[in-house]
């Protein structure tokens, strides 16, 4: 299952998931924002020998949404999304990563990819301390301020006291 | 009927080359970036991507700048884009429950769990023109903050359906339920299913679905529609990655949801309940939503045993033929396009039959005399 979607109010690096479960960290790069990542990944200052399995590629994934929020499924329409495979060589040779994210960002995907390959290998604490970790806590900074500017646009009745008594 | 013809093609060159002049207009006056459209003209984004049924606010920006603003060019633009490319699969339904709201109103109820939150809305503006826009190089001033409740609002109708007051949204569906059908795959069938009618409504064209439902406000099949809930933020989109075995979120989108709250059905031995219609749709695209909620409880009158009413809206031949603005300006505008031979064809006819109804006045006056 997916990291929790919430904006926790005092996110910071130690807040960050445990980056033990594949489906948090490929999910966490999916989400990355594509300039932060390449930023990222170039101070990581780590770029490991790979082939490329599938390169970058566009495509789309159609998605679904449900009749009333909880009823039968339907087809809502498509979005953009990108995928990519990489096989590592050279000292961790055979490792696969792979990744798909929405959008059409083929840069992001790819280190995404080797993202999830490293993370397979004895570097995978390196790459969650300097890249996994700096995107949770960025994204969660992003969501806590969009939150908290929807929270200030919440109505507070009140009632009016009418009359004598 | 269509023949070869030659001798276009300088003119149409030309006219093309006047056109992307024309989109540039006075270059004196800066251009626009797509990023600039895609972020100050955000809602026109959403509708472009909505009625595209593409979710790519850059690729929708793109559009608009291409067709200089024409709305329906650009969701065509989008529609030809989607099909050059490969589709990697169907994702899981998007869990709106968890949506991370920016804006969650109801019309039915003051006081609910989560609270009412605006969010960046027109209501209760006074529809004014803000001179104040026209300077340019005026900073909006930040947003205010508040502390948010991590925890996302609940469904306003799940707490109805509590006391069991309304229909239950839909009909649940076990996890392996046959995949619903898709128009991007085959042509419509009718009788649509529900499911299909949504796809159909989310893609359709906000005009034609407000004025339908406009239709049902005033009288035409009047279903009494109350907004339960309208709510717009961020989902995420859940894939079954095949090559690790694993369901994974792989980004958020923006949807805007609306629930309405319609009036009651029942029989003699189910006890009168509240019914539902539904909308869906990508981005902030309220007025499409709301429309399309009236629409869809509109066309459920079979279902929940209503009267046919011969109004449009309950037609589902024709709300879901007439609905798509691509199919219907394709057809419309084609007409557009050179028909010099087929109008040669009427011209031969009408010669004849005037001729001939002068030869027969002509005859007449001759007998009288």
């Amino acid at each position: 299952m997916t990291a929790t979607q919430q904006p926790d109010a005092t996110a910071t690096a130690s807040d960050s998931p445990l980056w033990r479960e594949r489906a948090v960290w490929f999910s966490e790069l999916a989400k990355a924002d594509g300039a932060a990542l390449n930023q990222l990944w170039a101070d990581f200052g780590i770029n490991p020998e790979h082939e490329l399995l599938r390169a970058p590629e566009i495509g789309l994934v159609m998605a679904r949404g449900r009749v009333g929020g909880e009823g039968e499924a339907f087809n809502l329409g498509e979005v953009s999304a990108t995928r990519c495979s990489v096989r590592l060589l050279g000292k961790y040779a055979g490792v696969e990563g792979h990744a798909y994210a929405l959008g059409r960002d083929r840069r992001k995907a790819k280190i995404a990819a080797l993202c999830d390959a490293l993370m397979q290998t004895p570097l995978s604490e390196r790459v969650a301390a300097q890249i996994l970790t700096p995107l949770y806590v960025k994204r969660q900074a992003a969501d806590r301020s969009a939150a908290e500017k929807a929270a200030a646009t919440r109505v507070e009745f009140f009632t009016m006291t009418r009359g004598e008594d | 009927m269509y023949v070869a013809s030659k001798g276009g093609e300088n003119a149409i060159n030309a006219a093309h080359k006047l056109m992307a002049e024309a989109r540039r207009g006075d270059p004196s006056v800066a251009e626009l970036s797509v990023a600039q459209i895609r972020e100050q003209l955000r809602l026109a984004v959403a509708r472009v991507c909505a009625e595209g049924s593409l979710y790519d606010f850059d690729l929708g920006a793109l559009a608009i700048k291409q067709s200089r603003g024409d709305m329906i060019e650009a969701i065509f633009l989008m529609r030809a884009y989607r099909a050059t490319l490969p589709r990697f699969g169907y994702t899981q339904p998007i869990d709106t429950a968890r949506m991370m709201v920016a804006r969650r109103i109801s019309a039915t109820f003051k006081d609910l769990p989560g609270g009412q939150i605006l969010g960046p809305t027109f209501d209760y503006t006074h529809r004014l023109l803000d001179f104040k826009l026209a300077a340019e190089g005026g900073e909006a001033a930040p947003a205010q903050t508040a502390p948010a409740d991590p925890t996302p609002p609940p469904h306003v109708l799940s707490l109805l359906n509590r006391e069991q007051l309304i229909e239950p949204a839909g009909v649940a569906a076990p996890e392996d339920q046959a995949a619903p059908p898709d128009l991007t795959r085959s042509p419509l069938e009718l009788p649509a299913c529900r499911a299909l009618r949504m796809q159909a409504l989310a893609r359709g064209d906000e005009g034609f679905l407000l004025g339908l439902a406009y239709s049902t406000q005033r009288g035409y099949a009047r279903n009494h529609a109350f907004v339960g809930e309208l709510r717009i933020g961020m989902v995420e989109v859940e894939f079954d990655i095949p090559e690790i075995g694993l369901t994974v979120s792989i980004g958020e989108i923006e949807v805007t949801e609306c629930e309405t709250v319609n009036q009651f059905t029942g029989s003699k031995t189910e006890p009168p309940q509240f019914t539902r219609g539904y909308g869906l749709a990508f981005g902030q695209s309220e007025r499409k939503t709301l429309a399309m909620a009236l629409v869809d409880r509109a066309l459920r009158w079979r279902e929940l045993g209503e009267d046919d009413l011969g109004a449009p809206a309950q037609d589902e031949e024709f709300v879901l033929s007439h609905v798509d603005n691509i199919q219907a300006s394709g057809f419309l505008e084609h007409i557009k396009l050179p028909h010099y031979v087929d109008f040669q064809a009427e011209l031969e006819l009408i010669r004849t039959l005037r001729r001939e109804a002068f030869e027969r006045r002509t005859q007449n006056q001759e007998a009288a005399e």
